[in-house]
């Protein structure tokens, strides 16, 4: 109790849930951050929403239960700060930024606003390295880069978890040393999926290089609101002063939206779609923007948001305000993983939208993209000739929609399919390609050039050459 | 003016924040103040913008963040309503949505990421420009008129009376030399007594800037977009809306259009979406030459940046700066394409403000007066007779505008009411874009109401009756689609074989002439003449093969003729060596024609 001398206020007029009103105070701000006391001795943090010339309400971070008109309130005139330093690798924090694995508070070397600030777009350097997973749906089809936020689209049941940390794992950026470190955000997350990442993750021996913000399950909803920002100033640390490559991973933010929305309705805003604010955009945005490179500084964030789509749909406001904000979205597939592929990565409604210069000749093979291109337009007719065999069944298909309807197969079970510990290089990812592709006739390969079909084609090039 | 003024009610110059909520604050004392009034907020001078008055007191909404503030920090009127800062050196720029260039920021800042409370000029105040009169001393000069010229990279920047002046007789103009943007040009003596005229002046962005009349579009915007240009196009001086979900090709249609688009200035706003995107702009402008001038493309445009995790009120503010841009050089009589994505980011900036007013919302929490503000944002597109007492010129400026529904779905009021003020209308479809068929314009959704005048100038520039070759095109791509219907319940191999080849001609149509890649090197534009041929060809494949199915071919022999290959890939062929490409792709399908007709008959 000592740090309450000070700035510190009785005059609660009211607890609202997880509102606090009280009397106008000359030193309140706007947005700082407070703590309140209660008379046992129990604390509380808040922030401040709104200040006027008679009240000043707050927001606490927590629950309320306890907290009465007798609590005294402490002004602290900052928003809430993360101490930063190269001690922070290895350790384990709460949502809010404190220790929770039992260890020394961290020597600050700075102590940094959570919510970050934005970068100046003309100083972003582009993300066009192209960065190897070893996973044949994604390197091939949704080509990572270095520095890009791309969001996995599942839903619970699903192994987006193994496919997080496969490409935790096997994830480099060919021909390059580099300073790799994970940050990971545990966002609502229950216990055993916890365990799960940080087993993983020291297996193959990156857990020095790890720091670990978790809000688990049963800890309070509202620190589910700091945490991705916690670990992002974290994240800009290490990339931008330090020249780490860092690999956020954010999980699940389906349960950060959710606590966004509990918040608003707290407030008793007015809520857009489903409940949830019209500024979740925003919000979002302000947590997704903070992945990229800077120029002139060495390191990058690349982030990798994992999000459980509410019933699978895509159309859901929390996948459709993420995907009009990242560069794109894997997309995992009940389907696909009913019918044992993994990973189940249905390409169709998947994209990289940084892929176009992360690709191609000098950075993976001149002939990426138009294998790419190719392989989408076929795979979406053989799974057009699929639905048609529901209806009609296969006797009834063209010959044309039966070779699409094998294509489809054969995409799946040998291009898409692998195994959690397999890792391949790009070349043999593309050389699949090929085999898959040359099932059908050269007239159907319309995005392909005749350059291209003469130096890869497997039925044009020696057979030895290239593979 | 004389204006009574009773007890109490003293204007003053600095009120006091009496309430700080988000980006919205209240402030008292501020008698006098205007709706629309800009002020500087608290002690750091943030930028607001007036937007309710009540008695003394006035709503601001700030356009930076508002953390930190106190209530009883000043308010300070500056008297002036938000405005753009006009003139020479906006060229080139990348400016933040009040104007501020983003590159001055980075400086004053000392980093990499924006801080708040930073002021800069828009123009560069040290710069000097080649002056070059063109009034005389003497001359009764009214706004619009030209008092001279400087070179601005390959554009000559007309410096004008502005719109706001009272005009006069000339008593001073410059001598041609070298002068900043802050010298005097020009004095003016008129009836409102002496002006003073320097190369830049400010324009209230939410006023449009006046013209002697509106004309009629009847010119192609050439895009080089085969899908845009020949089946929904747009115009110099039209407005257009491109709708769509996220991940359908909004972006990159803009980028090409910005890219590709015979205009002479280019206005690009990134109204609260991705930073990379811009970033993306910024690598490739300078290294991408204009085919008129030989140019940087940089060089002929303006870009704002007001990305999503930039302050979301300055969202609207970057609209109508962008759109200020474009008329200042429209009235130099120039041809402008203004390219905002995304519009719906500012319609939800203008439904959080409007939420935080406490006014009660209309359609999915939309204020009641969303479709006019849409309305006044693309009435500003047009082709005009442009001011000035001895000018006959004619500029234009055409809008294109984002829109992103949520969940994809059009039926949302920012995409509804957007389609009741364009004249043409760019419907992407997830299906095509899942497909990977670029651009994903949906060509039984999308409307253009510019077609009507344009078959003049495709017969003057092409000497081709593109309309006539559109109309079978899209004749055959309809028949196409209700095969497609029944196909997917009966299979492809249940139609008769006519049918099949309609579906064959409409897939040619498709793959070799609407799918069209952005990131291919000749692909990325096609020439009007090319896309001319192309279609004319393509539309006359089907009456070209009629014959043959007629006469017992089987489907399958015609769909593996090696010429559909040669035909389907024209579109990769460059401009110089098109024609002979042209030509042998037709004689290699009729012979391989004449020879399956000859085998069927014998
Ligand atoms: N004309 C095109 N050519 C090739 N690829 C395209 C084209 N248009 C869109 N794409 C692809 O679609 C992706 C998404 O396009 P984008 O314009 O960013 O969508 P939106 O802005 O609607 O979210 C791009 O990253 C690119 O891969
Ligand atoms: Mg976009």
């Amino acid at each position: 109790m000592s740090q309450i001398y000070g700035l510190t206020y009785r005059g609660i007029k009211a607890v609202k849930g997880p509102l606090v009103v009280m009397r106008s105070v000359p030193e309140a701000s706007y947005d700082e951050v407070v703590r309140v006391y209660s008379e046992d001795g129990r604390e509380w943090l808040g922030q401040v929403l709104e200040v006027t010339s008679d009240s000043t309400v707050i927001q606490i971070l927590g629950d309320t239960e306890g907290l009465d008109v007798s609590s005294l309130v402490k002004f602290t005139g900052e928003p809430l700060r993360l101490p930063v330093s190269m001690e922070i690798l290895g350790r384990v924090f709460n949502g809010s930024g404190v220790p929770i694995d039992g260890g020394p508070p961290v020597r600050a070397e700075e102590r940094r606003d959570i919510n970050g600030a934005p970068i100046n777009p003309t100083m972003r350097d582009y993300p066009d390295e192209f960065v190897e997973t070893g996973i044949s749906a994604i390197d091939g089809m949704l080509s990572l880069v270095r520095g890009q936020k791309l969001p996995i689209f599942s839903e619970s049941g699903l192994p987006h978890n193994h496919v997080a940390t496969q490409i935790a794992r096997q994830a480099i950026v060919p021909g390059k040393e580099e300073r790799f470190a994970i940050v990971f955000a545990a966002i609502g997350l229950k216990h055993d999926e916890v365990l799960f990442f940080r087993r993983e993750f020291e297996k193959f021996g990156a857990l020095s290089r790890s720091v670990l913000f978790l809000n688990l399950a049963n800890d309070p909803v509202i620190e589910r609101i700091t945490t991705p920002r916690v670990a992002l100033t974290a994240a800009e640390y290490l990339a931008f002063d330090q020249g780490m490559d860092v690999l956020v991973i954010l999980t699940d933010m389906t349960n950060y939206c959710e606590a966004l929305r509990e918040l608003s309705a707290a407030r008793e805003e007015v809520p857009s779609r489903k409940g949830y604010p019209g500024y979740m955009y925003s919000d979002l945005a302000s947590i997704y923007e903070r992945a990229g490179r800077i120029k002139g500084r060495p390191g990058s964030i690349t982030m990798m948001p994992i999000l459980t789509m509410p019933g699978g749909d895509l159309t859901h406001p929390i996948p459709d305000l993420t995907g009009y904000i990242t560069e794109g979205q894997i997309f995992l597939d009940f389907d696909l993983n009913n019918r044992g592929i993994y990973p189940p990565i249905n390409v169709l409604p998947s994209l990289s939208r940084l892929m176009k210069d992360g690709i191609g000749r000098g950075k993976t093979r001149e002939d990426h993209k138009e294998v790419a291109d190719q392989m989408y337009s076929a795979y979406k007719e053989g799974t057009r000739a699929r639905e048609l065999v529901q209806i009609i069944g296969e006797a009834g298909l063209s010959e044309r929609e039966r070779t699409y309807l094998e294509f489809a197969k054969r995409f799946e079970t040998e291009f898409v399919a692998q195994g959690y510990k397999e890792r391949r290089p790009i070349e043999e990812t593309l050389n699949i390609a090929w085999r898959i592709i040359s099932l059908l006739p050269e007239t159907e390969l319309t995005r392909i050039s005749d350059r291209t079909l003469e130096k890869y084609h497997p039925r044009r090039k020696p057979p030895t050459g290239g593979e | 003016m004389q204006r009574i003024v009773g007890e109490g009610e003293e204007e003053t110059a600095v009120g006091r924040i009496i309430q700080v909520k988000g980006p919205v604050v209240a402030a008292d004392r501020m008698r006098g103040a205007k709706i629309r009034e800009i002020v500087r907020v608290g002690e750091e001078e943030l930028i607001g913008e007036i937007v309710r008055i009540r008695g003394d007191v006035a709503v601001i909404q700030v356009y930076e963040p508002t953390s930190g503030m106190r209530v009883g920090e000043p308010v300070k009127r500056t008297g002036e309503p938000l405005s753009a800062e006009l003139g020479p050196g906006l060229l080139g720029l990348v400016l933040d949505g009040l104007g501020r260039p983003l590159k001055r920021i980075a400086e004053e800042a000392g980093g990499p990421f924006i801080t708040r409370g930073i002021e800069v000029p828009t123009l560069p105040r040290d710069k000097v420009w080649h002056f070059v009169p063109k009034a005389s001393q003497g001359d009764a000069l009214t706004p619009g008129d030209v008092i001279g010229t400087v070179m601005e990279g390959a554009i000559e920047h007309k410096i004008m009376v502005p719109p706001g002046s009272a005009g006069g007789r000339a008593e001073y103009v410059a001598p041609e030399g070298d002068y900043t943007v802050e010298e005097v040009v020009a004095t003016l003596s008129g009836p409102g007594g002496r002006e003073d005229l320097k190369m830049h002046h400010r324009w209230p962005v939410r006023i449009p800037r006046p013209f002697k009349e509106k004309l009629d579009p009847s010119e192609l915007l050439v895009t080089g977009q085969r899908v845009i240009d020949t089946f929904f196009p747009a115009v110099k001086g039209g407005a257009v809306a491109i709708p769509g979900g996220f991940g359908t090709g909004k972006t990159v249609t803009l980028h090409q259009v910005s890219k590709w688009a015979d205009a002479d200035v280019v206005v690009y706003v990134g109204c609260g979406e991705r930073g990379n995107e811009m970033t993306d702009l910024l690598h490739t402008f300078p290294k991408l030459v204009d085919p008129k001038t030989g140019r940087p493309l940089m060089e002929r445009s303006v870009l704002i940046a007001n990305t999503s995790n930039m302050p979301v009120p300055a969202r609207e503010a970057s609209i109508f700066i962008g759109v200020t841009y474009a008329e200042y050089f429209r009235d130099m009589g120039l041809h402008v394409v203004l390219t905002a994505d995304s519009t719906s980011r500012w319609a939800e900036a203008l439904r959080e403000l409007s939420s935080r007013l406490e006014e009660i919302p209309s359609e999915r929490g939309f204020p009641a007066y969303l479709p006019d503000f849409i309305a006044s944002f693309y009435e500003r597109a047009g082709r005009v007779r442009v001011l000035g007492s001895n000018r006959d010129e004619v500029g234009s400026v055409a809008i294109i505008g984002a829109v992103s529904p949520s969940g994809g779905d059009f039926n949302e009021p920012v995409t509804q009411h957007t389609m009741r003020y364009v004249g043409a209308f760019w419907a992407l479809d997830k299906d095509l874009a899942f497909k990977r068929h670029f651009p994903a314009i949906n060509w039984l959704r999308s409307f253009s109401k510019y077609l009507e005048g344009l078959r003049n100038w495709w017969l003057s520039e092409t000497g081709q009756d593109m309309m006539e070759y559109r109309d079978k095109a899209m004749a055959l791509l309809q028949r196409a689609s209700s095969l497609e219907e029944v196909a997917r319940v009966v299979g492809e191999a249940a139609l008769s074989d006519e049918n099949r080849l309609v579906l064959l001609a409409a897939e040619l149509i498709k793959e070799g002439f609407l799918v069209q890649n952005a990131y291919h090197e000749v692909d990325t534009f096609c020439p009007p003449r090319k896309q001319a041929l192309m279609l004319k060809v393509f539309t006359e494949f089907y009456d070209r093969l009629r014959p043959l199915v007629d006469a017992g071919v089987p489907m399958s022999a015609i769909q593996g003729m090696k010429s559909l290959g040669a035909l389907r890939r024209l579109k990769f062929v460059p401009p110089e060596e098109f024609d002979s490409a042209l030509d042998e792709a037709v004689s290699r399908l009729e012979a391989e024609a004449s020879s399956l007709m000859a085998e069927v008959r014998a």
